[in-house]
C-alpha cells in the first residue's frame, strides 16, 4: 500500500495533465466556456440571496447575506461535485482500468483536483465580494485559508477514494449519494449560522466534518474577530490524514478486482 | 520447454517470466451481479460478496520465460486465454496464484486510442495519452513530430478526436503506443488497423523492434505472421499450455489438432444428418416426394440439374447403403483431408434380395451447393449384374483437386432409369485443407514458366505448394 502511495508522486505529471484535460474538455463546445466556472456559482448564490431575501427572511448574524452564503457554497460546491463525480470516476474511467496499465487511484484525485481548480477560479468573485461588502479581514486569518484549503482537499480525497472504489461494486451508491448530499447540505451551517443553531443542532455539528471546515471559512472570511475555529480545524486535518491512509488502504484492497468489474 | 532451454543459455535476465500463473475470474450468479449495497448491508454480505464460488479458470499453471531480444507469438482458438495471458504480462490484471515479472518498460498494444478524450484536440491527447503511457513530457514532444507522421494525420492533428474516423482513431493509438519505445511490446491482434501501407509500416516497425534488441509478445490468429516474424511460438489452449517453441513446429501442431477437432464436429453433424434423413425416410410408393416436393427424383446420371441443394435421404431400400466412410491418404477414416491427396469414398450396401438392375453413383458439392464432380458406374460403362447380400463399392480418387472449404457427398444406388433403391443426398460432409488461399473450385495440376526479363523476389508466389 505505501508502495504504491509512493508510486503516485510518480504519476503526478499524469494527473496535472488530466486534470488540464479535466478543465479544457468540460466546457469545450459551450459558448462561454470557461465563464461557466464564474456564472455557475453565481447564479446558484442569486437563487438563494432571492429566497432569503424575498421569501423567507434570512437567518440570524448572516448579513449580508450573500456574501456569508457564498463563504459556505464554493466550498460546498467543491466538496459536493467531487463526491458526485468521484462516484462514477473509475466505471467511465473503465478503459483506461482494463487496457493500459495505470494507477487506478488517479482517476478520483483528478476528479477532486480538478474541482478544487473550479473552486479557485470562483475564488476572484468571492473576492469581489468582500471587497464589495467591506469584509473584517486580516492578514492574520488569511494565512489560515490555505491551511482549511488542504484540509478540505485531503477529506475530500479520502471521501472520494471510498466512494469510486465502493461504486464499483455497488452501482446504486451513486444514487443514495444525491440525496444524502442534500442531507449533508443542510446538516452543514451554509445557508444559516452556526451561532445561530439552537444547542441540541450544535451537539450534532460537530460530527460535521464540513461543518468544521464551513465554520472556518466563515470565521475568516466573514465573522468578525480572530479565528476562534482553529483547534476544531486542526483536530479535523489530523483525522483527515488518517481517514485518508484508512480510505486509500480499502481502495488498494479493491484495486485487483476493477480491471474485472468496471 | 524449450524456451526454458534457451533462458537458462541466457544470461540476463529473462524480459518476462510468468511462474506457473493461473488466472481465475469469477462468475457471479445473476442475483449477485446486480447486488446492492443496501442488500450487501442487510444480509451482511458485503464480504462474501466479493469472494463468490463460481469461477472460470482463463489461465491455469502457465509457465513461461522469453528471454530479452526475442519474439514470441501466441496462437490458440478463441477464448484459449492468450489476451488473459497478455494482460498479465501488461499488468493490468494480476495473477490468481503464480507470479508475473516482467524486466523493463512495457508497453501493450492491446485497445488502441484507450485513454483518447473526445473533445480535445489529437495533439493533446498524444501528450496525455503518452504520458499515461510512461512518457515524461518532455519525451512526448521530442517524439511528437513522428507520431504525427506515423499516424499519417498532419492534416487532423488540432481537431477534436471524436471527428476522426475510427481509422485515424486507431492509428494514432498505434503511434503513440509504439513511440513509446518500449522494452517489451505486447501486441494483440491490432495489425488490422489501417490499409495494407499501414500494416506494412506496423510490421516495419515491429521488426526495427527485433533488430534493437527488444523483446515483444505477439497474440494473433494470423499463423502466417507467426512463422515468419517469431523466434518461438506458444500454444495455448483452454487456459494451458498445449506447446511451445520452433514456430513452424507448434503452429503444424496447431494447424492439426483444429483439423481433428473439425473431424469431430463434422461426424457429429453428419450423424446428426443421417438420423433426421432417416427420420423423414419415405415408402418405396412415393419416393422423394415428402423430401424434396419441387424435385422429383432424378439418379445421379445428371449431375448438373443436381445443384437444388437439400438434404435428405430417399428410396424403395431395395437395396440400402448401410455406411459411407471416407478414407484419406493415411488409410484412416476421416472427414479433413489436405487437396491433392488421396481420397476413398467407400460404399456399403445390402440387398436383401438379388437385383440385377442397379448404378452406384456419387456427386461432389461444395459449400455453395454447386456440384463439383458427379458420376455413376452407369456412365462408366460398367453395366450392372448382380448385387446381392452385403456388398461394398470405393470410389477412389487419386488426388483430390479442390480447393479449401467443405464440401458435401451425394451417394446413391438406383435403377438404370434412376428409380432410387437408396438415395443419400448431402449426408456426407468432409473438409478440404490447403496451404494454398487459391479461389475457385477445382484445382489443375499446374506450373508456372516464365521467360524473359521477369523474376520474382517471393519464392512462394509464383508456383502452388
Amino acid at each position: 500500500m505505501l508502495r504504491n502511495l509512493g508510486q503516485l508522486v510518480r504519476y503526478r505529471g499524469l494527473i496535472q495533465s488530466l486534470v488540464a484535460r479535466e478543465l479544457k474538455a468540460r466546457y469545450r463546445g459551450s459558448v462561454l466556456g470557461f465563464f461557466w466556472s464564474f456564472i455557475n456559482p453565481l447564479l446558484l448564490l442569486l437563487v438563494y440571496t432571492f429566497v432569503f431575501k424575498y421569501v423567507m427572511p434570512p437567518p440570524k448574524g448572516t448579513d449580508p447575506y450573500p456574501l456569508f452564503m457564498f463563504c459556505g457554497l464554493l466550498p460546498w460546491t467543491w466538496f459536493a461535485s467531487s463526491l458526485m463525480e468521484s462516484s462514477g470516476a473509475l466505471i467511465s474511467g473503465g478503459n483506461l482500468i482494463k487496457k493500459v496499465l495505470f494507477p487506478a487511484e488517479v482517476l478520483p484525485i483528478v476528479t477532486v483536483t480538478a474541482n478544487m481548480v473550479h473552486f479557485f477560479l470562483a475564488l476572484p468573485i468571492l473576492v469581489v465580494f468582500l471587497i464589495v461588502y467591506k469584509a473584517p479581514l486580516t492578514v492574520g486569518e488569511s494565512l489560515w485559508f490555505p491551511v482549511v484549503v488542504a484540509v478540505q482537499y485531503v477529506f475530500t480525497l479520502a471521501c472520494a477514494l471510498i466512494l469510486s472504489s465502493l461504486t464499483v461494486h455497488f452501482r446504486d451508491i451513486k444514487d443514495i449519494l444525491a440525496n444524502i448530499l442534500t442531507l449533508w447540505f443542510f446538516a452543514t451551517p451554509i445557508i444559516y449560522s452556526y451561532q445561530a443553531a439552537p444547542a441540541v443542532a450544535l451537539r450534532f455539528l460537530n460530527f460535521n466534518p464540513m461543518a468544521h471546515i464551513t465554520i472556518s471559512y466563515q470565521e475568516i472570511l466573514f465573522f468578525e474577530g480572530p479565528f476562534g475555529h482553529w483547534k476544531w480545524l486542526v483536530a479535523l486535518g489530523a483525522f483527515s490524514i488518517v481517514f485518508f491512509f484508512f480510505a486509500y488502504w480499502i481502495f488498494d484492497r479493491l484495486r485487483d478486482s476493477f480491471a474485472e468489474e468496471v | 520447454m524449450s524456451s526454458e532451454g534457451r533462458a537458462a543459455s541466457n544470461d540476463g535476465r529473462p524480459a518476462i517470466d510468468v511462474e506457473r500463473a493461473s488466472k481465475i475470474y469469477r462468475r457471479y450468479s445473476h442475483r449477485k451481479q446486480f447486488a446492492t449495497l443496501k442488500s450487501a448491508l442487510l444480509t451482511r454480505s458485503l464480504i462474501s460478496n466479493l469472494r463468490p464460488e463460481e469461477t472460470f479458470t482463463a489461465l491455469s499453471d502457465v509457465t513461461l520465460r522469453v528471454p530479452k531480444g526475442r519474439t514470441l507469438g501466441v496462437i490458440g482458438r478463441n477464448g484459449s486465454g492468450k489476451s488473459t495471458l497478455l494482460k498479465l504480462v501488461a499488468g493490468i490484471t494480476k495473477p490468481s496464484t503464480g507470479s508475473v515479472r516482467v524486466d523493463g518498460r512495457v508497453s501493450a498494444l492491446i485497445e488502441l486510442g484507450a485513454g483518447f478524450h473526445p473533445e480535445i484536440s489529437g495533439r493533446e491527447n498524444v501528450f496525455i495519452n503518452g504520458i499515461m503511457l510512461g512518457l515524461s513530457k518532455r519525451e512526448v514532444a521530442r517524439r511528437f513530430d513522428e507520431i504525427v507522421e506515423f499516424a499519417e494525420l498532419k492534416d487532423f492533428i488540432d481537431a477534436p478526436v471524436k471527428t476522426y474516423s475510427s481509422g485515424m482513431y486507431m492509428r494514432l493509438g498505434f503511434a503513440v503506443a509504439i513511440h513509446v519505445d518500449p522494452d517489451v511490446l505486447l501486441v494483440d491482434e491490432v495489425l488490422a488497423v489501417g490499409d495494407e501501407g499501414f500494416t506494412h509500416k506496423c510490421l516495419d516497425k515491429f521488426a526495427d523492434f527485433k533488430r534493437r534488441g527488444k523483446t515483444i509478445l505477439l497474440v494473433t490468429h494470423s499463423l502466417g505472421l507467426v512463422e515468419r516474424f517469431c523466434d518461438e511460438a506458444l500454444w495455448l489452449d483452454a487456459g494451458r499450455i498445449k506447446g511451445s517453441g520452433d514456430p513452424v513446429r507448434i503452429v503444424g501442431a496447431y494447424l492439426t489438432d483444429i483439423e481433428q477437432r473439425e473431424e469431430q464436429e463434422l461426424a457429429a453433424g453428419d450423424s446428426r444428418a443421417r438420423e433426421s434423413a432417416s427420420l423423414a425416410a419415405v415408402s418405396p410408393d412415393e419416393p422423394a416426394s415428402a423430401v424434396l416436393p419441387d424435385n422429383p427424383i432424378e439418379s445421379a446420371t445428371a449431375p448438373a440439374d443436381m445443384f437444388r441443394a437439400t438434404e435428405g435421404r430417399w428410396g424403395s431400400r431395395e437395396v440400402e447403403i448401410t455406411d459411407v466412410t471416407l478414407v484419406g491418404a493415411d488409410g484412416q477414416p476421416g472427414h479433413v483431408f489436405q487437396s491433392g491427396e488421396r481420397l476413398d469414398v467407400r460404399i456399403h450396401m445390402r440387398a436383401p434380395l438379388p437385383i440385377d438392375d442397379f448404378v452406384v453413383g456419387v456427386g461432389i458439392f461444395n459449400a455453395e451447393g454447386v456440384c463439383c464432380y458427379g458420376t455413376n458406374t452407369g456412365i462408366e460403362n460398367l453395366a450392372g449384374e448382380r448385387l446381392s447380400g452385403d456388398a461394398a463399392a470405393v470410389f477412389s480418387i487419386d488426388s483430390l483437386d479442390l480447393v479449401e472449404g467443405t464440401y458435401k457427398l451425394d451417394v446413391a444406388v438406383h435403377k438404370q432409369d434412376g428409380y432410387p433403391y437408396d438415395y443419400h443426398r448431402l449426408l456426407h460432409t468432409f473438409r478440404v485443407k490447403s496451404r494454398a488461399k487459391d479461389v475457385g473450385i477445382y484445382r489443375p495440376k499446374h506450373s508456372w514458366h516464365f521467360s524473359g526479363d521477369i523474376s520474382f523476389t517471393d519464392p512462394r508466389s509464383p508456383g502452388h505448394d
